[in-house]
């Protein structure tokens, strides 16, 4: 797999499409799994690292053959490749900056990635777009299924999967929904909105793991506790207040629309109009104005743009994206201005020269 | 701009958006100010050990080790992380309260893997075996290294021919 080849396409899961793909962006499932006769990865040592990694990825490998997976040795990649999978989804931050011997399996269409001492042995992962968790479940337990034919999996009767932290023991299950709300945070509603998420155990993060102030208005819900509910019940639990948001986000859309048309207009064409003349722009009024796009495109106020294509602005103009695109490394400010003139390209007002000028 | 408020778009619904309110946790509610997280481990093992505790039967339980991995408890309540599935058994006293405050429970429902849980708990035996083999090599004591190399394949012989 060429990293660099990548850089230019985007994962399946950013497609825009699938159920409520307007406001779900992605469904992902990840499973934490041990070996049996190995301690966890934070006491293995290097000649455990190294057999794990020897190990899993032979079986990985073997049980996913028609998935046509590649499969990179993270600890060989340097720290854009890194920081490029990150941006991805396709390794957590953590993997990117551990140490030792790691890797990752990855198909081709980004839709599946398994994590090899990460902070478990193995990490499980299945994406889709769009609100699709019974078909990410289905995903992920066949793979799981296969895979346990081959391996002695750490497990207990009585607690389950056996994990190296117990945060995660029992089923060793995370569901995650991400979802787009501006319009919630545009009319202040977002934090009463996770106060009662958290009050239901569960979590909310923002794109890329951060806390409360989310890039992008981008919010991942997750399910907080692995044991003592079957995957179908914890999965349930976190599907049942998705249709919720997503009538919540609708509802203050339709309020936004309704009771100011003008200034969300303008708030769109504004945001448009930046990015797509701007000659330098930071990673973070990027992301805060294509939020604004984003949302445009749903509310069919922005017709020349498609939801696929303004979901991979969001990943191409992060930092590691940039200088993969670019073939090169690029500081803070130089960075800004291939955001800038990436966004122009890909915007539509730089048709003129579009086709003459390096990005 | 007018204001906004979910509640009134709840049509004929309480105040509050009690999405699901069944699943509440005590543990969380008095955290629902804070970013969502995972739970805080250490605070929340902190907490627990704070309750009913001398410092010196701290001091004690945090000496106690893992006979397979040889994490002491001491350094799995500071790195939040476990150093072998073993350590499930041996510090089945203090976890249970734990797992009780993490996630409400104690015990698994859902999945199984096929193979036979007695299996896994010799394999799990392997990791204490190589471990001693290690010892034993660099000690210069080969004999027992040796027995032990045998031992770790006749497991590696019973997993694999099941
Ligand atoms: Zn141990």
């Amino acid at each position: 797999m060429n990293l660099d080849e990548l850089a230019g396409k985007s994962g399946e899961w950013l497609k825009g499409v699938g159920p409520d793909s307007d406001i779900v962006v992605s469904s992902r499932i990840r499973l934490a799994r041990n070996l049996a006769d190995y301690p966890f990865v934070g006491k293995a040592t290097d000649l455990d690292r190294a057999e794990i990694e020897k190990s899993l990825r032979k079986n990985v490998l073997d049980t996913n053959q028609q998935a046509g997976l590649s499969y990179l040795n993270v600890n060989e990649l340097d720290s854009l490749g890194r920081q490029f999978l990150v941006e991805r989804q396709l390794i957590s931050r953590e993997h990117a900056d551990s140490e030792g011997a790691r890797g990752v399996a990855i198909d081709t269409g980004e839709r599946m990635s398994l994590m090899i001492n990460e902070e478990d042995h193995l990490r499980i992962q299945v994406m889709h777009s769009g609100f699709d968790l019974d078909a990410a479940w289905e995903r992920i337990n066949s793979i799981d299924d296969r895979l346990e034919e081959k391996i002695s999996y750490a497990f207990d009767a009585r607690l389950g999967y056996l994990t190296a932290c117990p945060t995660n023991v029992g089923t060793g299950i995370r569901v995650s929904v991400m979802l787009h709300l501006p319009a919630l945070v545009i009319t202040r509603q977002i934090e009463k909105v996770f106060r009662s998420l958290h009050k239901i155990s569960l979590a909310v993060r923002g794109l890329y793991g951060e806390g409360s102030q989310a890039m992008g208005d981008f919010y991942q819900i997750s399910n907080q506790i692995t044991l003592g509910k079957s995957e179908e019940e914890l999965i349930k639990q976190v599907a049942d207040v998705v249709p919720v948001l997503i009538d919540y986000e609708r509802r203050a859309r339709d309020f936004l629309q309704r009771e100011g048309h003008e200034n969300l207009h303008d708030r769109v064409s504004r945001a448009y109009g930046i990015l797509s003349t701007a000659q330098t722009i930071s990673s973070e009024e990027t992301m805060h104005l294509l939020s604004s796009i984003r949302m445009g495109v749903e509310l069919r106020l922005l017709p020349e743009l498609a939801m696929g294509q303004v979901n991979e602005l969001f990943i191409q103009t992060q930092p590691a994206h940039l200088q993969k695109i670019s073939g090169k490394v690029l500081d803070t400010a130089d960075r800004n201005i291939a955001r800038a003139t990436f966004l122009r390209h890909h915007l539509g007002r730089d048709n003129t020269r579009g086709q003459h000028e390096e990005n | 701009m007018a204001t906004f408020h979910i509640t009134e778009l709840a049509e004929g619904k309480p105040h509050e958006v009690h999405l699901c309110k069944d699943h509440a946790h005590a543990y969380l509610q008095h955290e629902e100010d804070t970013p969502a997280q995972s739970p805080n481990l250490a605070g929340v093992l902190a907490h627990q050990l704070a309750v009913g505790q001398t410092a010196e039967d701290l001091s004690k339980l945090d000496q106690q080790s893992c006979p397979v991995c040889g994490i002491t408890f001491y350094e799995f309540r500071s790195q939040g992380r476990f150093g072998c599935p073993h350590d499930y058994t041996c510090f089945t006293s203090e976890l249970e309260q734990l797992l009780l405050n993490i996630h409400g429970a104690t015990d698994h429902v859902g999945k199984c893997p096929k193979r036979s849980p007695g299996l896994v708990a010799r394999q799990t035996e392997m990791i204490r075996l190589r471990r001693e083999m290690k010892d034993a090599v660099a000690q210069e004591q080969y004999e027992r290294a040796s027995e032990l190399r045998d031992e770790i394949r006749q497991i590696e012989n019973e997993a694999s021919g099941e």
